[in-house]
């Protein structure tokens, strides 16, 4: 996992200098790699619906990535990823269902207006405040509830869109659980994959200099501003991704997946995983959406506890899950790796 | 005409319970940096409180609401202060603006889940009725509803800028730092903003559930709008608030009669959007209110 950099690793800790470093992050890649490899193999005996679940945790942790680099790396508030994932979806379901148009392009189509959405939504708000991306944000969720409402002709209303059909992949038909499945995880690696490029690049970088130290950042010629909208663009684009597998996965999409209760849920997904830990999203998304399917006795209480849950976890440790694995290795190593 | 006034009263008396929880808002970030996202479901709550008391103990209504409204202001305003900000500010301003959105989750599931999931009637305390003005007909709720805001507002501000307490509770929120150095108990400043705050939302919750309904949704268009206003007035103590809940509810109102019903929310959206380009520091606010 790569480590965020927090106030204590500018003090002289020969653990925490070394943490970052590469052997760390080809841990990422590998665990990544071998998360792959399980998951293709792992819904053989499960049945469709625990094949479904598992597929829906990938999708979700894409969007929940996506937060991930708006929150984690950049230190944003975005309250949309939910709406943007709506976005995706229906872009997805419409243009494959009314216009006939692959689902690949589609995919495509939906990753690069949910970017390009991001890009004028974080324009005006970024060049006053930060925290103003926050209420514009917020703002573009309910629009975006309201046009997936209102819409009839085009989204169907509160009646959704049905019947949309999964893609193939050259010419192997995925419509089973388990060959969608296999299809969710490569695309699920994929795009995990270029996020961790992403965030080890110098690009990456500079992310996590904003969030760190903004004004020295720019100091140093960050163009920050410049760098905290790309960085939430590209996050939208994740949901956008997401959506687009959404919509095939379910077979079916109404709004009520997409408003802003959930932009607010995918947040603390994030936090629960770990904000800034690239396989923090994984464990976040497992504990949001998984981890209920499991205890559907406790059905709308869950949403109570895991909400309570992230609460104490920002008290104890705001670094999540994640931050709490770290410090657990660090009491086994018997080295003084605390975060904080 | 008539219809014009009509809709104009309708505006102004939601407009004025959008200010009374953007003035809360205001408060509360001004004096711990605390961004609140729970803030609708602060004025969606205590209505619910009330009606739980009024169920569960078979009180009658003036007990229920007491007891409701005591244990609001516990639980919402010190208990919010004591256990959610204060534990978490020291993590920053991230990650207690994220907790308030987990509070805000479980303030809304909790009231679906231990009261209701329809809407309830709350008691109104003032008739039903509508009576003629100028051939409008104008409803005395919304009339009772603008009388009592625009009271509590004129006593917070009499508050604020006329007492002791106020004007230490002022510099607090203007200068942490310099308030301390005066010999001003910044901590118990900061305590009564969210006592206030809290007090704020109650007098919205029962101005509004009346009409409204008692229901845990609520909270959303209420924060949201509250929200808005806050940002299109400025971040300017009680004023800014105050005058961006009024445009807010007036605009709503309007887009709701003249333009589409569908998009009623939209309009003050775009409001938002037009204000955070052409004005980013709000109608009232001064270019750079706050300190890094």
């Amino acid at each position: 996992m790569t480590a965020p950099a927090t106030r204590s690793d500018l003090s002289p800790s020969p653990r925490l200098t070394r943490l970052p470093g590469l052997g760390m992050i080809d841990g990422t890649f590998l665990t990544l790699a071998i998360g792959a490899a399980i998951l293709w193999f792992a819904p053989v005996g499960m049945g469709r619906y625990g094949t479904y679940v598992l597929s829906l945790w990938l999708v979700m942790s894409i969007a929940v990535m996506g937060l991930n680099l708006t929150l984690g790396y950049a230190g944003l508030k975005s309250l949309a990823q939910a709406a943007f994932m709506g976005l995706g979806a229906y872009t997805t379901a419409i243009l494959t269902t009314k216009f006939g148009i692959s689902w690949y392009a589609a995919f495509a189509l939906s990753g690069l207006l949910t970017f390009a959405v991001g890009i004028l939504l974080g324009f005006p708000a970024l060049r006053v405040k930060a925290h103003y991306l926050a209420f514009v944000t917020l703002a573009f969720s309910t629009l975006i509830w309201l046009i997936l409402r209102n819409e009839q002709w085009l989204t169907g209303g509160v009646f959704g869109i049905s019947n949309i059909n999964r893609p193939d992949f050259f010419g192997i038909k995925l419509f089973g659980a388990l060959e969608f499945h296999r299809f969710v995880v490569v695309v699920t690696f994929i795009l995990a994959v270029a996020l961790w490029w992403l965030i080890r690049s110098p690009w990456g970088r500079a992310f996590t200099a904003l969030r760190e130290n903004p004004i020295r950042a720019a100091s140093l010629g960050i163009d920050t501003r410049a760098y905290t909208l790309l960085a939430f663009a590209i996050g939208s684009a994740y949901a956008g991704f997401a959506g687009a597998l959404y919509a095939p996965l379910v077979e079916f999409i109404d709004p009520s997946p997409f408003s802003l209760s959930q932009s607010f849920f995918l947040l603390l997904m994030v936090v629960a995983g770990g904000a800034g830990y690239l396989l923090g999203p994984f464990v976040g998304a497992l504990l949001g959406v998984v981890l209920p399917e499991w205890l559907r006795f406790a059905g709308s209480l869950y949403l109570i506890i895991f909400a309570a849950i992230v609460m104490l976890l920002l008290i104890a440790c705001p670094q999540g899950v994640s931050g709490l694995m770290e410090r657990g290795w660090a009491k086994i190593t018997g080295k003084r790796g605390d975060a904080r | 005409m008539a219809e014009f006034i009509a809709y104009l009263i309708a505006g102004i008396a939601t407009g004025a319970i959008y200010a009374l929880a953007a003035i809360g808002f205001t408060l509360v970030w001004q004096t711990s940096q605390t961004i609140n996202f729970a803030q609708g479901e602060f004025v969606m709550l205590p209505a619910v409180l009330v009606l739980l008391a009024i169920k569960l103990l078979g009180a009658p209504i003036w007990l229920g609401a007491l007891i409701g409204i005591a244990a609001f202001i516990l639980i919402f305003g010190v208990g919010f202060k004591l256990a959610v900000v204060d534990p978490m500010i020291r993590h920053g301003v991230l990650p207690l603006a994220i907790a308030t959105m987990a509070l805000s989750i479980i303030m809304k599931e909790g009231a679906k889940d231990g009261f209701s999931a329809e809407a309830q009637n709350f008691p109104s305390f003032v008739p039903t009725q509508t009576i003629e003005v100028f051939g409008a007909a104008i409803s005395l709720q919304h009339i009772a509803i603008i009388a009592c805001a625009f009271a509590v507002i004129g006593l917070l501000q009499w508050f604020v800028g006329g007492t002791k307490l106020g004007r230490q509770m002022q510099a607090t929120a203007q200068n942490p730092m310099v308030a301390r150095i005066l010999g001003i108990p910044v901590e118990r400043m900061v305590l009564l903003t969210f006592v206030i705050n809290a007090a704020l939302a109650i007098v919205a919750s029962v101005l509004i559930s009346p009409i409204y309904l008692a229901k845990f949704s609520n909270g959303e268009v209420i924060g949201l709008f509250a929200f808005i206003a806050a940002i299109v007035g400025g971040f300017n103590q009680v004023r800014g608030a105050l005058v961006g809940g009024l445009v807010v509810g007036i605009v709503d109102s309007m887009a709701a009669a003249y333009i589409s019903t569908q998009y009623r929310l939209a309009v003050p959206l775009v409001l938002l959007v037009v204000i955070i380009l052409l004005k980013p520091e709000g109608l009232m606010g001064r270019k750079e209110e706050r300190r890094v």
